[in-house]
């Protein structure tokens, strides 16, 4: 593998060329992107043609899918193979010393903190969007300016985690006692609850939720636009029914809207999952990882770029992995479930 | 409640999105009143950070460093586009602009487009281990990215892949390896979705269009498409922010620079 040191020094960024405005080479790109995918999906299908009558179906199905399959395991098997091996050699990559940086890492007491973190975001993040989406999806659906409340709710998801973070960093913006406060939090704690003005970001006993409040406000619209998809599927004829039966509001959400949510309330609860071990923007950018609000995905970062540590962020890139597999094999169980019931 | 039984179901229609009321007149008012709330103090909850940011770019330079946005909402009203003007005349807000798209619309056509193809397979061919494959790229969803990054590195630099190389027409090579990391972090999910969407698509559909000899290309742009209009129009708004917000895959693999990224 070489040095991480040789293989940044490869790297070498061209800023020149990157930086000059290239618009012919933009259109190309819009012109040939698509054309590349329609072409190949055409011409082999004019090659399949050419194949025995018999043959065809068994070949087919391949073309449609063998470009997801190729890319796939190009991306994400192959590099999830290859880190899980590297993550039982040392430093400089050529001695196996087995567990060793497992051992190594899980000593460390800032890799402790950094796996309380994520416990914390994988337990807080998904269950407050969650919750958030799903009564932001009910409340809207019964009112009649449904449209600009949903849009206004998901105006966060069209805003990068950095501009997020900018935004945030004004609602927890600190100031001393003395002067006016200028983050409305603590605008909100000073004049209202007449208390000590509290560093939102330094704190250790707040910081961390007021990290992941941030991505909460940033992730909920994207929870509720799904979320109320899939609450206006449900027929209108059998919530009527339940009612005229007399069930009362409480029995109709938790018998049948539950329920008939429940395959999109995992989709939506898987992805909140990933977003949680993938948080790094927010953390990244407002605090760079001090005051013990560290993450895996930004100490993998740090790891691999400032410390230049190969064995170090695999062996927390395969922490990250064995994290998930519980919610992988939920996903595979409710997937049976579902083509089960099909 | 037991009265409603003898009348006719209520079918009020009303309002075109909201569902009709449910209960008695007088509980119904209460838990209207008590419903709008709820919503419009969501809604300004949810509103406020960013109207906070949006008040202070109309204020002049530095207000915001001596007083709460807020108290721009009494007198002197003090409001300016100096702010503005600094910004859009700065001469390096464009190129951010164009590497932006350059990554974004790629990033999101390309998946978009590969998914589709494989989720129309994955619902409606049969080949051997198609379910074994679907439940594969379920559990790939929850592959942390992270863990891809150090080989994907090094598999970039030996292809050239690299933010130093130029290919035909003056582009730069290091966009590929994004625009394909992208297309393979976004594949899993954007088939997830897709699959499950096609499969529920009327199946006599697809047996007269065979019946009548449409070969699966015309099924797929013919039917398949403009039927899953919806599905796929979420699908690209959502890899299209994705991809647009995404910080770390684009400092991974053209590096730690902010003039390259947005934001």
């Amino acid at each position: 593998m070489g040095g991480l040191a040789s293989l940044v020094a490869r790297l070498q960024i061209d800023w020149e060329t990157l930086l000059t405005v290239n618009l012919p080479a933009l259109i190309v790109v819009l012109i040939a992107v698509p054309l590349v995918l329609f072409l190949y999906i055409m011409g082999t299908e004019l090659i399949v043609r050419r194949f025995p009558k018999r043959a065809q179906p068994t070949v087919r199905p391949w073309i449609w899918v063998g470009p997801a399959i190729l890319l796939v395991s190009v991306i994400l098997v192959y590099p999830m193979i290859g880190t899980i091996i590297r993550s039982f050699f040392d430093r400089g990559g050529s001695n196996f010393i087995g567990l060793g940086n497992y051992i190594h890492m899980l000593s460390d007491g800032g890799v402790l903190i950094v796996l309380r973190n994520n416990l914390l975001w994988l337990l807080l993040y998904p269950a407050m969007v969650l919750i958030f989406g799903l009564a932001l999806a009910m409340l809207a659906d019964r009112v009649s300016y449904e449209k600009p409340v949903k849009s206004l709710i998901f105006m966060p998801m069209a805003i990068s985690f950095v501009a997020m973070s900018i935004i945030w960093q004004f609602v927890y913006y600190y100031r001393p006692p003395d002067v006016p406060q200028i983050g409305i939090l603590n605008a909100i704690v000073v004049n209202l609850f007449h208390a000590q003005p509290i560093t939102w970001i330094q704190d250790t006993r707040f910081n961390n939720y007021a990290l992941i409040l941030i991505a909460v406000w940033g992730a909920t619209g994207f929870a509720m636009v799904i979320l109320s998809a899939a609450l206006k599927g449900i027929p209108g004829e059998l919530l009527e029914a339940a009612r005229v039966d007399g069930a009362n509001e409480l029995v109709v959400f938790r018998r049948i809207i539950l329920p008939l949510m429940m395959p999109t309330i995992v989709v939506v609860g898987t992805t909140m999952v990933i977003f949680a071990l993938k948080a790094f923007d927010i953390v990244y950018v407002m605090t760079a990882g001090n005051y013990n609000t560290d993450i895996l995905a930004r100490r993998m970062y740090a790891e691999l770029y400032a410390a230049q540590n190969h064995a170090n962020s695999s062996t927390l890139a395969v922490i990250l992995l064995i994290a998930v597999i519980p919610v992988l094999i939920f996903n595979v169980q409710q997937f049976r479930a579902v083509e089960a019931r099909r | 409640m037991s009265t409603a039984v003898t009348a006719a179901p209520p079918r009020q229609e009303g309002a075109v999105t909201a569902r009709a009321p449910r209960t008695s007149p007088l509980s119904a008012a209460v838990s209207k009143a008590g419903l709008h709330v709820a919503v419009i103090a969501l809604t300004l909850l949810w509103v406020t950070p960013t109207l906070g940011l949006l008040i202070s770019s109309f204020r002049p330079g530095g207000a915001f460093t001596t007083s709460g946005w807020w108290t721009a909402f009494s007198p002197p009203f003090n409001f300016t586009l100096d702010s503005y003007r600094a910004v859009l005349g700065e001469s390096d807000l464009l190129p951010s602009f164009f590497n932006s798209f350059m990554i974004t619309i790629p990033g999101t056509i390309i998946p978009a487009a590969i998914a589709a193809f494989a989720a129309y397979a994955f619902a409606w061919m049969k080949f051997p281990g198609r379910n074994w494959i679907f439940l594969a790229l379920v559990g790939l969803l929850a592959v942390p990215l992270q863990l891809t990054f150090i080989p994907l590195l090094t598999l970039a630099v030996h292809l050239g892949l690299t933010s130093g190389n130029t290919l035909p027409f003056g582009l730069n090579a290091g966009f590929i390896a994004i625009w394909l990391a992208h297309t393979g972090y976004g594949l899993p999910f954007s088939i997830y979705l897709l699959a499950n969407f096609f499969r529920v698509l009327p199946q006599d559909l697809f047996e007269s269009a065979e019946i009548d000899g449409a070969s699966p290309v015309t099924v797929f742009f013919r039917l398949v498409l403009p039927l899953s209009v919806p599905a796929i129009a979420s699908l690209i708004i959502f890899q299209f922010l994705w991809v647009w917000n995404d910080l770390l895959v684009a400092l991974i693999f053209i590096g730690g620079t902010p003039e390259v990224i947005k934001g």
